[in-house]
């Protein structure tokens, strides 16, 4: 049924068209129209995909529900999307996590509430359609387009040093994709004239040249990871960015640099991956170990998650690197994730910062006395933070162990450290938040989680212990792919 | 029969789930009676399949396929042999009278519906740990085993030393994990599954094999995947040096005690060494380590607890030096006898925790024995199936522990592998060790004068029923238990589960020696391990019985040695000053040095005020005044003109 229909399309814009009306709906005149069409709109944004992951192929390895129209037909640009097993699981993530944001933003954002619900909504059109883009120019496009909504997010609700986590967030990521855009361009006179992706897929090239692609594509994707040493925006934007803005950094954004290294760094230049892939592991495990390290002595709630975050995000780009099945697909699952998991802490302390208006650790104390339910699911969340069997944490840090083992045994070896040290820095800011004797007036003042934050983070639960139990379902979609992937990275381009 | 194999795990999940999520609703009486309710038809089931079991039907399937990857399935399923229903009857049978002698213990707590929540989601999680047939699923009950133990430890939060002693055993533990983890990846890696019939089966063809971790240094694939899935035996199992975490544990409410930190959770690592017999088998190297391991936890634990004074510490320490035990028999290619002992353990030593914690109820939650004494009297059932439990620990002929302790030792006499003659020193010298620190805890607690105040006193009374009971049925096996000696050790009882090569013969030595449980109780009394016991039985009445007095002497006398004992070793202050204050250390340096100085600092903050100082040079440039541009263009012009002049 439903040949040809534009689905694809439908799930890129219609989130976009919802947050201009949103927009539209103007000041704080009708603050409720604004919730209620943000959370409609996103909600029916989140069914509308839903049939990219019923009526997606699981065997095939090449794009699906593709549509290409001419754009600017003089530049040979076009409109060119389709998705396969890489892609269409960030979509259906970031479809999923949109309305949760809606919701967290519900009661807490009191000043212009439409704008706010607005970028968000369009923001997530606007993600959707970078992981969906087949043509370099629209890629590009989406790609710093997506900068803008965050950018407004941090910048106008954010906190007290918001706008220097604003711009902070807002070069770094720019410094980086310039030099995306160099390559872009150089690829295109390469390729006589293309800005199709999958014809750079194909492109010979010699050694020099995918180097130095390879490096300009990394410096767009390691900001946007982050990988170390260019993690420092991060923290910075998560302390200061509002509670919404934080789990969408966290659970989406971050993905869109590793999105790309799959999408460009790998089947575009394999044998300068392959030739830099020891540098790239070497780099993600200092993201393991020393994040890890760093995490663990932070002060500040959101810091430590934001470290955290860095810290696992790092399994991600090992997975990568490892260039092999378990690595690859391990790494996709640590991003879905992590997308559940590191919202859902970052939803946990806004929780708390709604009530106290502190991020400090030191601020708290014996939460669990007056708070017991909200205790309970930041239990569930610090244990999935720390990688704990069953819960959705621990698949891909598995996966990916597995994998590195198998290229050098070291390797595994400090990889796994992240058992240790993820449950170090995690429990023992849970401990000190949560468990004890009342700590203080405020402390004692507090009040357990309402309706609104009991269903958010039970979604959050059930999404987080689903995947944990039984991840077949989204290892399945991506085997295709992944497998066609390294088989593509076998053939040399030299 | 398959049905039934999944009914004895899920059943207690579903008590977790019903009293976790909606005791608030049910209320404390129909949490408790649901939760008892599931964890006995899980014992009924289990007891079922046992009998089929015994009768030759053993099993081995899946589930649920958990995830596909390529060639390599990695699935949720069960492998039933009488290794696996043994364990299962233990750890069922142990839960339903832990579970029931907390009505008594946890009446009127707060925290009632969760605690049962939690015990059930133990019995769930231990048995999702036994009866699985691969690596992953037994990896997932291994750290559900540690979470519940987690959420036990700290489960009064509001107590300081409690949430520090969850935390530092989840840590521990972790520890273990992370060893045990990589030695998965490694059979992984070699093996391409995680299935242990495949494994198992392909071991033999592995046996040869080695690889370079360090360059140049060859080592055994079998030893380093045996020696990487023992840490984390060691940390389940609470082996020095990962030890720490157990006595700390105590912290948490007595039942648990009983239940995971004494008879099962921590029997795990022996379990897992004892399923994973064929691979073990092949690396002498790692059953050396295992021996001494074992040794030096068994004899030096014992010793701490000679001067415990908290009753509940004196059991804790009890229970590593008997862990330790098991861990020897194993290193000795004895797993019969280590999950022999396992069991015996099992129930002597619930008898001893859920006893100690009769005590505590009746002393009003006081647990230094130097404020009790005379409780006999007052506490008949209490003092009986303890005193039993003691006989037995203290390997009296006659009670389960003699058999399983006494065949262990004969067994470590017989290995003849590096290390053996030091474990068999220590497993013998332990002998004495136990035998006084168990009496010794006897006597202080029970006989003697009374040193409670006198409002504690005139309220002792022996505990309810719910509390009584269990002791009295757990009391039963601590006595006959042992006899199924023949039948489990000395029979074919773990043909299927257990290999042992020929070479490593000790059980072999030991079986042609055997001469039924009466032969083995007479010549008991020629061997050093009955005098010995006899002798620190003595020993102990001598001390705290007979001259009161001379225990505060010896102390004196022996002044940094019972310093020594009294600190543990030091092994805490030297772990929290190297590894908690270390790690902290690296953490602020890094992030100070590292991330704030170092990345942002000098290169971010600093290209910032790079480009910052340029665009304040070059902005002279865009001055706005038409003759600054206009030098500007004839500078350049004659410079442009005096290089085409130089150079053409």
């Amino acid at each position: 049924m439903l040949v040809g229909f534009p689905l694809l399309s439908l799930v890129i814009w219609l989130p976009i068209i919802f947050g201009l009306i949103v927009l539209a709906i103007g000041s704080d005149r009708n603050p409720l129209l604004a919730r209620w069409l943000s959370l409609v709109g996103s909600i029916i944004g989140f069914i509308v995909a839903l049939p990219l992951y019923m009526r997606f192929d699981p065997t095939l390895s090449t794009m699906q529900f593709v549509e290409k129209y001419v754009w600017f037909e003089r530049l040979n640009v076009h409109y060119h999307v389709g998705i396969d097993g890489i892609s269409m699981p960030l979509i259906l993530l970031n479809c999923f996590i949109t309305p949760l944001i809606v919701i967290a933003g519900w009661e807490v954002i009191r000043e212009r509430i439409s704008q706010y619900l607005g970028a968000f909504l369009i923001m997530s059109g606007i993600v959707n359609g970078v992981f969906a883009s087949l043509d370099a120019v629209l890629f590009y496009t989406f790609w710093e387009a997506s900068l803008i909504p965050m950018f407004i997010i941090i910048g106008v609700w954010g906190g007290p040093n918001r706008v220097y986590a604003a711009i902070k967030f807002f070069l770094y990521t720019l410094l980086g994709s310039l030099l995306m855009l160099i390559a872009l361009i150089y690829l295109y006179h390469v390729s006589g004239g293309s800005f199709s992706i999958l014809d750079y897929h194909q492109l010979p090239l010699a050694m020099t040249p995918q180097i130095l692609i390879f490096v300009a594509f990394l410096l767009a994707f390691a900001v946007k990871v982050p990988m170390w040493p260019v993690h420092t925006w991060l923290p910075d934007a998560h302390v200061e960015a509002p509670t919404g803005g934080s789990v969408v950094l966290a659970a989406i954004l971050l993905k869109l640099g590793g999105y790309g290294f799959l999408r460009f760094s790998l089947p575009i230049a394999p044998d300068a991956s392959l030739y830099l892939a020891d540098l790239m592991i070497l780099l993600s495990l200092v993201a393991v170990v020393y994040i890890g390290l760093v995490a663990l002595m932070q002060q500040d709630m959101k810091k430590l998650i934001a470290y955290s975050s860095v810290s696992h995000m790092g399994f991600v780009t090992l997975g990568f690197f490892l260039l092999n099945d378990l690595g690859i697909e391990g790494a996709m699952v640590q991003m879905i994730s992590h997308g559940f998991i590191s919202g859902a802490m970052f939803l946990c302390v806004g929780v708390l910062y709604d009530r106290l208006h502190s991020r400090q650790i030191a601020d708290y104390g014996g939460v669990i006395n007056k708070m017991p339910i909200f205790a309970a699911f930041f239990m569930l969340f610090a244990m999935a933070n720390s990688g704990l069997p069953g819960t959705s944490g621990f698949v891909g840090e598995f996966m990916v162990i597995m994998g590195t083992i198998q290229v050098n045994f070291w390797y595994a070896f400090f990889a796994a450290m992240t058992l240790i040290l993820g449950a170090s820095y995690t429990l023992w800011m849970y401990k000190r938040v949560i468990f004890g004797a009342v700590a203080n007036a405020n402390v004692e003042a507090l009040e357990d989680i309402s309706k609104r934050e009991f269903m958010l983070l039970a979604i959050l639960a059930l999404a987080v212990l689903w995947l944990g139990v039984y991840p077949l379902p989204l290892t399945e979609i991506m085997q295709a792919t992944i497998g066609n992937l390294l088989e593509h990275m076998t053939i040399s381009k030299l | 029969m398959e049905k039934l194999y999944l009914l004895v795990p899920l059943a207690p999940l579903m008590g977790a789930i019903i009293a976790g999520l909606f005791g608030r609703f049910i209320g404390t009486i129909w949490s408790h009676r649901t939760t008892i309710l599931l964890v006995f038809i899980s014992l009924i089931a289990s007891l079922v399949i046992f009998v089929d079991v015994y009768q030759g039907n053993t099993y081995n399937g899946s589930v649920y396929t958990w995830m596909v990857l390529g060639e390599i399935h990695f699935e949720i399923g069960f492998l039933i042999d009488l290794l696996t229903a043994t364990m299962m009857v233990v750890v069922t049978l142990v839960s339903l009278m832990v579970h029931i002698y907390t009505i008594g213990y946890m009446h009127g707590d707060p925290g009632y519906q969760r605690f049962f929540s939690y015990i059930s989601l133990f019995t769930f999680s231990m048995l999702m740990l036994v009866m699985s047939n691969n690596f992953l699923q037994l990896f997932f009950g291994w750290e559900a085993v540690g979470l519940v133990s987690y959420l036990l430890i700290g489960f009064w939060y509001t107590r300081p030393t409690a949430i520090y002693a969850n935390l530092k055993a989840f840590l521990v533990n972790r520890v273990g994990d992370f060893g045990f983890l990589l030695g998965i990846a490694l059979v992984l890696m070699y093996f391409g599954t995680l299935d242990y019939e495949i494994v198992f089966a392909h071991a033999n063809h592995m046996a040869a094999h080695s690889i370079e971790i360090i360059p140049g240094q060859s080592w055994m694939l079998m030893t380093v995947i045996c020696l990487l899935l023992f840490v984390g035996a060691m940390g389940k199992s609470a082996q020095f040096p990962l030890h720490v975490w157990l006595p700390d544990s105590m912290e948490g409410p007595t039942p648990i005690s009983a239940l995971i930190h004494a008879a099962t959770m921590v029997t795990a690592g022996i379990f897992m060494v004892a399923r994973m017999s064929p691979l073990f088998e092949l690396s002498e190297a790692a059953l050396s380590t295992i021996l001494v391991i074992g040794g030096i936890t068994t004899l030096f634990m014992a010793l701490v607890a000679v001067v415990q004074n908290d009753i509940k510490r004196v059991v804790a320490f009890s229970t590593l030096s008997q862990l330790g035990y098991m861990t020897v028999a194993l290193g000795a290619s004895a797993y019969s006898i280590a999950i022999f002992h396992l069991m015996t353990h099992a129930f002597f030593k619930a008898v001893l925790f859920l006893g100690a914690g009769s005590v505590i109820i009746a002393m009003h939650h006081e647990q230094d024995m130097r404020q009790m004494g005379g409780l006999k009297k007052y506490m008949p059932i209490t003092y009986w199936t303890m005193f039993i439990a003691a006989l037995a620990s203290a390997g009296v002929p006659g009670f389960s522990g003699f058999f399983s302790k006494d065949a262990i030792i004969e067994a470590v006499k017989f290995a003849n592998i590096p290390g053996a003659e030091f474990a068999h020193f220590c497993v013998l010298a332990t002998v004495f060790v136990t035998a006084l620190y168990t009496f010794r805890l006897m006597f202080m607690t029970f006989h003697g004068e009374t040193r409670m105040d006198a409002h504690t006193r005139d309220h002792l009374h022996e505990s309810p029923r719910v509390v009584t009971v269990p002791l009295i049925v757990l009391a039963i096996p601590t006595v006959a238990a042992g006899w199924l000696i023949g039948t489990m050790v000395f029979g074919d009882y773990f043909a299927g589960a257990i290999k042992i090569l020929p070479a490593h013969g000790a059980i072999a030595k030991l079986e042609a020696e055997f001469t039924g449980v009466i032969g083995m109780m007479l010549h008991a009394f020629s061997t050093a391990p009955f005098w010995l016991s006899l002798g620190g039985i003595l020993t102990a009445w001598f001390l705290y019985l007979y001259k009161t007095e001379l225990p505060a002497k010896i102390k004196r006398l022996s002044g940094p040695i019972y310093t020594l004992l009294d600190r543990k070793y030091y092994i805490d202050e030297i772990y929290s000053w190297l590894f908690a204050g270390g790690t902290r250390a690296l953490g602020t340096a890094l992030w100070k040095i590292g991330d704030v100085k170092i990345i942002d600092g000098f290169f971010v903050n600093g290209t910032a005020r790079v480009v910052a100082l340029t665009a304040s040079v070059t902005r002279r440039f865009q001055s706005g005044y038409i003759y600054h541009y206009a030098f500007t263009m004839i500078v350049g012009v004659f410079i442009l003109m005096s290089l085409w002049l130089f150079y053409f």
